[in-house]
């Protein structure tokens, strides 16, 4: 794929550009880190401390040592949560990308009905994730709802219910992200491919796609990390259930925690999120290259 | 029927597969909705029996009065004043820092930043038993600092990223251009850089505030008492509160919606157009 459109863009700036004069010191940041480090890093790192303690809430943490990672290592919940977790994640992942990218690209033309439909779609991301679950859960009820059986009573029916929740209420903001990248793309790469006989489906994936890759991994990370967030949806719509069958990993860590006030144990679940979050956000960073310091658009 | 102007652009052609796919995707949107209005407009006594997709019989605003007799006002004001404070703080400390990293570029700024592109990684959810603790250490259990603190540093890793890609794209040369003219970094920021910068700002201020205003988790652990009690708290106790009365917990839904829903009507452009830059990214 060559992009001979962008090379001024990405022109070198003036020869002055390491002059220091007119630069802010780097103290301007402290405030913003010392706030962020008080009430995330910290918390994090009092996670791990907790992880190693038995502690119901009241009084002071003990000390125990490993016991409750070893808990947590024997717990049957702890490999069907994880499992549940990532498909979730995949599927959630799969199904919004897929309609977003369409969605978003098909309204990236810009004629009036596209306009009025696009203003549509966005309502149900102007509700919050309790009120959309709880408007399913009364769509859902078997003796009230749409569809009269207990959709929510069985494991797929209750997965599934997830997964159409926390796409009808994200695909909005995907769509608009796609519609946002697609409007970027250079029309004369559309031109010349068209000049060459490349039809709509060519167009598509041998244009649209590869120049929106940096669109599809911004709202990829966004949507790995916002999986997480469908504790919300899994509580009002599910409580995890049936069974444990919709208990992700935050809905076990509540559970201990606030249910059952083992800190201790909510902690090493706790801990044991970060740890798999870190991760990942370690390798979608350098995938997507959030961390270079070059303008974003030099890549376009 | 399209103008010959607009038929340049690059979807030259209708696409009818599309055009259905589009037409779907407006249907699967709009029959909850549906639902829900309807609905929220049956009399309690007819919901058991009545499908949600039949218009109401003989509709009544029963239900909504329920809901606003119940403290809903006051929930909406607390609500309203944690997104507001919220998003004064995330601006306030993210754009100096997306500024020093931008522009300064050393080792501590660097630094500072790659702190925030490591914290986009961190669930809020992993950190709610420690903060819990620090919060009732603080002494601001179930208080609306309790709420607003946690969030607005939640808020602040994704707004770092959004910023830093915005000022990335302020030339070089607008800056050597006012430190020939002796201007200091602050006025840059001021003169220069956030006028500049509108579009990252306004996605940050849809951001931080969606996050206020859908925020769940922090409200239901660090606060108990009705008083500084949320809108997201509110709906999710509406739904022990009413029962089986599935229409004044629908009508509650609805009344929830009401007050973005009008921002979004009023201040679309700006909305759409802000989270829109997202994706250019």
């Amino acid at each position: 794929m060559t992009t001979t459109v962008d090379k001024r863009q990405a022109a070198p700036t003036a020869p002055t550009r390491n002059s220091r004069i007119g630069r802010p010191h780097a103290v301007w940041a402290l405030p913003a880190v010392l706030f962020f480090t008080f009430f995330a890093v910290v918390p994090m790192g009092l996670a791990f401390y907790l992880s190693f303690t038995e502690w119901d809430g009241l009084g002071d943490p003990r000390p125990v040592g490993f016991a409750n990672w070893q808990k947590l290592l024997d717990d049957p919940r702890l490999t069907q949560s994880l499992s549940l977790t990532v498909v979730l994640t995949v599927a959630s992942w799969a199904f919004q990308t897929v309609v977003a990218l369409l969605l978003g690209v098909w309204a990236a033309g810009r004629q009036r009905n596209r306009a009025v439909l696009s203003a549509i779609f966005f309502v149900p991301f102007l509700l919050s994730s309790t009120a959309i679950a709880i408007l399913f859960y009364a769509l859902l009820d078997p003796n009230f709802g749409i569809i009269q059986k207990d959709t929510l009573g069985s494991q797929s029916g209750a997965f599934l219910a997830i997964v159409f929740v926390g796409g009808w209420q994200f695909i909005p903001f995907h769509t608009l992200i796609y519609q946002g990248g697609a409007r970027q793309i250079p029309e004369v790469l559309y031109q010349a491919a068209a000049i060459d006989g490349a039809g709509r489906y060519r167009q598509f994936f041998s244009i649209t796609l590869p120049q929106l890759r940096h669109t599809i991994t911004t709202s990829t990370v966004l949507m790995v990390v916002g999986s997480l967030t469908y504790f919300e949806t899994v509580l009002i719509l599910t409580k995890g259930g049936p069974g444990t069958d919709t208990a992700i990993l935050p809905y076990l860590m509540y559970e201990a925690g606030f249910k059952t006030y083992d800190f201790g144990y909510a902690s090493a679940i706790a801990s044991f999120l970060v740890l798999a979050a870190t991760g990942l956000s370690l390798v979608l960073v350098r995938l997507t290259g959030f961390g270079t310091m070059r303008s974003t658009r030099e890549g376009m | 029927m399209e103008s010959p102007r607009r038929r340049r652009h690059w979807t030259k052609r209708a696409n009818p597969v599309a055009g259905l796919g589009a037409f779907i995707w407006l249907v699967i949107v709009l029959v909850p909705i549906y639902a829900m209005l309807s609905a929220s407009l049956t009399g309690a006594d007819k919901a058991l029996t009545g499908n949600p997709l039949r218009p109401p019989s003989d509709p009544t605003l029963d239900n909504y009065g329920t809901v606003l007799d119940s403290d809903f006002g006051h929930l909406l004001s607390n609500t309203a004043i944690v997104a507001v404070v919220v998003v004064g703080i995330v601006l306030t400390l993210s754009i100096p820092l997306a500024y020093v990293a931008v522009r300064t570029r050393d080792r501590w700024s660097n630094a500072a930043f790659r702190l925030f592109l490591l914290g986009v990684a961190i669930p809020a959810q992993a950190v709610v038993v420690p903060l819990y603790l620090l919060i009732a250490k603080l002494g601001l259990y179930d208080s609306l600092p309790a709420v607003i603190l946690p969030t607005a540093a939640f808020a602040m890793p994704v707004s770092v990223l959004v910023l830093v890609g915005t000022l990335r794209d302020v030339s070089e040369d607008l800056y050597e251009a006012m430190a020939l003219d002796g201007a200091s970094p602050l006025r840059m920021l001021f003169q220069l850089t956030i006028p500049l910068a509108k579009g990252g700002i306004s996605t940050v201020v849809i951001y931080s505030a969606l996050q206020a205003w859908n925020g769940f988790l922090f409200p239901l652990i660090f606060t108990q008492s009705d008083g500084p009690r949320v809108l997201t708290l509110g709906l999710f106790n509406y739904v022990s509160q009413f029962g089986v009365n599935i229409p004044a917990l629908l009508a509650s839904v609805v009344l929830s919606g009401i007050p973005i829903f009008a921002v979004y009507l009023v201040a679309r452009r700006a909305l759409v157009g802000g989270l829109m830059g997202v994706g250019g990214k």
